[in-house]
């Protein structure tokens, strides 16, 4: 990756300048643990961190001591605490936040009302967008009680695992600009828009849309949502503003989007959009952490000339089918490409294993120079993939010094 | 060799619902699936309903629009045909269909009518795009709906990810919620007579990973809970041991790295200490790997239900590995 600068994570995290740190990417490709791990090794560093999880893996959410899903921030066990940092972690409960706004600015009857209304349980617990929307609220929310308790100086957030990474950005604007649009408006204001001028050339378009929609999903959903959005429209000053400030939010200097992916085509494919996408939208973009790399100890052997050893090895074993350190033969059924028995059929089998690991790496990293090339100044870093799952918070740290060393495997 | 129960599973299914966690291959393996069976001899549509265009990129074909389009056509007589269904354009086409709006529809449209029951109205997305497939699965060649035969023998839906694919496909409950009434709730249960007849199976695809695997035990529970027909668990990239018993046993034995030391010397490879610790440690990292799969596909094995495996490709899916994947499907008994 020559040219490429690296993504130095840990002056990142040690800017004190950066408040927010967004973790983007497609499904997939670690974003919850890498946002564990900064956030563990921001905390490490002596930051007074709080990450966001959106949907941890079971065994990552229970080292981070994440055991009930109750939408508020608690306090990671088993952390290092010398460099005077600290680390809380939660789980986003997407209903309950929306719940909690509703409960902000209601009265309790018109809360009460509002939970009752058939298209509220459903577009706060099933919308496509709500699970972004409420994500982007938590932020929020989090970022209010960090100004206001000076809990917190760093705001990690994961961000929920959808196909594509920009859904992030844009399905809360969705959102909210569905509950703000003109049909809805017109739906729960028939009165006052047909006394707009510019708003009669539809009345025809309104009629026909109104009795089309009654008559497509029943008369009842229409009241319902009429209902519904006359009750939230009386309590907060729109969603589309709303949502609007939050996306502000990720707008200022002190916030900071890492993207993530795994070295491979469709995931390199979204980080690239993302990244263009953050240009586009003025985003302040960190830089690009590629997940779980395949490591490739032996590197100064190349694959070619592991291949031509373990071929002139093979051939040799077959000339002399027994070697002194021979460890017996393998049984007939597990025994792999007719290997003979003995110290030579192990390393013939481990030079066949290096090649193909190293053939694996190189089209990892063609997808990465390609991302590169593509994006010149992005930083990038490369994270080595481990053997098994990570879920403790020494797999996260070991993540961090990936972070730091610039492993190369 | 096919198993009996896969089989019996296979024998009578029509359409294909393929889910799995993102990043799994969903999408490859759908269209891994549905090229095996129209080079079985069938007429196939392979559908996507996220508009993300994975069907065209599989194929490398430019992306597709509202209408179906033929990717393949194999010798056997089979044909392979591909959509991207398209909330709007389905809701557009229900509406002609039933209202006959004629040019009314470009005023719904522009009020933003169709944004909105597309969008935002809940579950009336998810069956407005499964709608279109039940309209494929019971379109016939005649004139008029059930006349004539068939026009798909099988129809392979690339379906959201398993988060969703419970709540996609559960279109009735979501929509009875809010929409009591209305030729909406009409389509939505004939929707649900479509997914929960024996002709439907849901296939999921896993990784040998502890989330994977986990989000397809949950999906295999949630499924049948809610009376869906699971096919198959679809194994995909699974690795090939490249290290056998005997070598497993050798890597413990004692002074292991001064024999590889002494065989690679013999063959002129000049081995640095570097170099014999790596390949060690990069045999350990596979030993290890191999292990969690065992256990992930043990997992798996004890879900009882029909299990297809497919391999990791080393060039991808580029350059002819779906026709690998198909093939190896074909060998495992799809039909």
């Amino acid at each position: 990756m020559a040219g490429t600068d690296r993504f130095d994570v840990d002056a990142l995290i040690e800017d004190r300048g950066v408040g927010v740190v967004v973790c983007c990417g497609s499904g997939g490709v670690g974003k919850t643990t890498t946002a564990a791990a900064l956030g563990l090794r921001a905390a490490e560093a002596g930051r007074r961190v709080v990450v966001l999880t959106i949907d941890p893996a079971r065994r990552l959410a229970q080292s981070l001591g994440l055991t009930e899903l109750d939408n508020t921030p608690r306090p990671v066990r088993g952390l290092d605490t010398s460099a005077g940092g600290s680390l809380d972690a939660m789980m986003l409960d997407m209903k309950r936040t929306f719940d909690e706004v509703v409960e902000a600015h209601a009265t309790p009857e018109k809360a009460a009302q509002i939970f009752a209304n058939p298209f509220y349980q459903a577009v706060s617990s099933s919308f496509a967008g709500t699970q972004e929307y409420m994500a982007m609220e938590k932020l929020g929310q989090l970022r209010a009680e960090a100004e206001r308790t000076g809990a917190w100086d760093l705001i990690v957030v994961d961000t929920p695992p959808s196909r594509s990474a920009l859904d992030f950005l844009d399905a809360p604007k969705r959102l909210g600009s569905f509950l703000d649009g003109r049909f809805i408006r017109l739906l729960t204001a028939p009165a006052r828009a047909g006394g707009r001028a510019y708003l009669r050339v539809f009345a025809f378009g309104i009629q026909l849309a109104s009795n089309t929609m009654g008559r497509l999903l029943g008369g009842q959903m229409l009241a319902d949502v009429q209902t519904f959005v006359a009750a939230l429209d009386t309590m907060f000053g729109g969603f589309r503003e709303r949502a609007d400030v939050t996306y502000a939010l990720l707008k200022e200097a002190t916030t900071a989007f890492v993207v993530v992916a795994a070295p491979e085509r469709d995931a390199v494919r979204e980080a690239a959009f993302f990244v263009d996408r953050l240009a586009q939208e003025g985003m302040p973009l960190a830089g690009l952490v590629v997940n779980r790399l395949q490591p490739l100890p032996a590197a100064s052997l190349t694959a070619p000339r592991a291949l031509a050893a373990a071929e002139q090895l093979h051939e040799l074993g077959a000339e002399t089918p027994v070697s002194a350190a021979g460890v017996g033969p393998a049984p007939a059924h597990l025994d792999i490409a007719n290997a003979p028995a003995s110290s030579l059929s192990l390393t013939v089998e481990l030079l066949r294993l290096h090649a193909d690991t190293a053939a694996v790496r190189a089209r990892q990293q063609a997808q990465v120079s390609r991302f590169a090339a593509a994006h010149p100044g992005i930083p990038i870093i490369e994270v080595p993939a481990a053997a098994g799952d990570i879920h403790d918070l020494d797999g996260l740290r070991a993540i961090g010094s990936a972070f730091a060393g610039g492993s190369n495997g | 060799m096919p198993s009996p129960a896969l089989r019996r599973a296979l024998a009578d299914a029509r359409l294909h619902v393929v889910t799995g966690k993102g990043g799994t291959g969903k999408t490859t393996v759908a269209a891994a699936l549905a090229l095996t069976l129209a080079a079985g001899g069938k007429r196939v549509l392979l559908a996507e309903v996220e508009g993300r265009q994975g069907i065209s990129q599989v194929f490398d074909v430019p992306p597709l629009g509202d209408d179906e389009v033929r990717l393949v056509h194999d010798p056997s007589g089979g044909e392979l045909w591909g959509l991207s269904v398209d909330a709007k354009a389905a809701l557009m086409e229900y509406l002609q269909t039933f209202y006959k709006l004629g040019r009314a529809g470009a005023a719904l449209e522009k009020v933003g009518a169709i944004d909105f029951a597309t969008t935002i109205a809940p579950g009336v997305r998810d069956v407005l795009l499964i709608g279109k497939v039940y309209e494929a699965a019971g379109r016939t060649a005649g004139p008029r709906r059930g006349q004539g035969r068939l026009v798909y023998d099988a129809i392979v839906l690339d379906a959201p990810p398993t988060g969703r694919a419970v709540h996609f496909l559960n279109v009735n409950n979501e929509v009875a919620e809010v929409t009591p009434m209305g030729p909406i709730k009409g389509q939505a249960e004939s929707i649900t007579r479509m997914l929960r007849a024996r002709s439907t199976l849901v296939h999921v695809v896993t990784l040998l990973e502890e989330m994977p695997v986990q989000e397809t035990l949950d999906a295999i529970r949630d499924l049948s809970a809610a009376r869906f027909g699971l096919g198959c668990v679809i194994v995909n990239q699974e690795r090939e041991p490249l290290l056998s018993a005997s070598s497993r046993a050798a890597l413990r034995a004692e002074g292991v790295a001064e024999r590889v030391r002494a065989d690679l010397t013999a063959v002129g490879v000049r081995p640095t200490h570097g170099m014999v610790r790596g390949l060690l440690a990069e045999a350990a990292a596979h030993l290890e790997r191999l292990d969690l799969e065992e256990e992930m596909r043990a997992a798996i094995l004890a879900q009882d239900l029909p299990v297809l495996h497919l391999p990791a490709l080393a060039e991808g899916i580029e350059g002819g590995g779906l026709a690998v994947l198909s093939d190896l499907l074909r060998n495992q008994g799809v039909r």
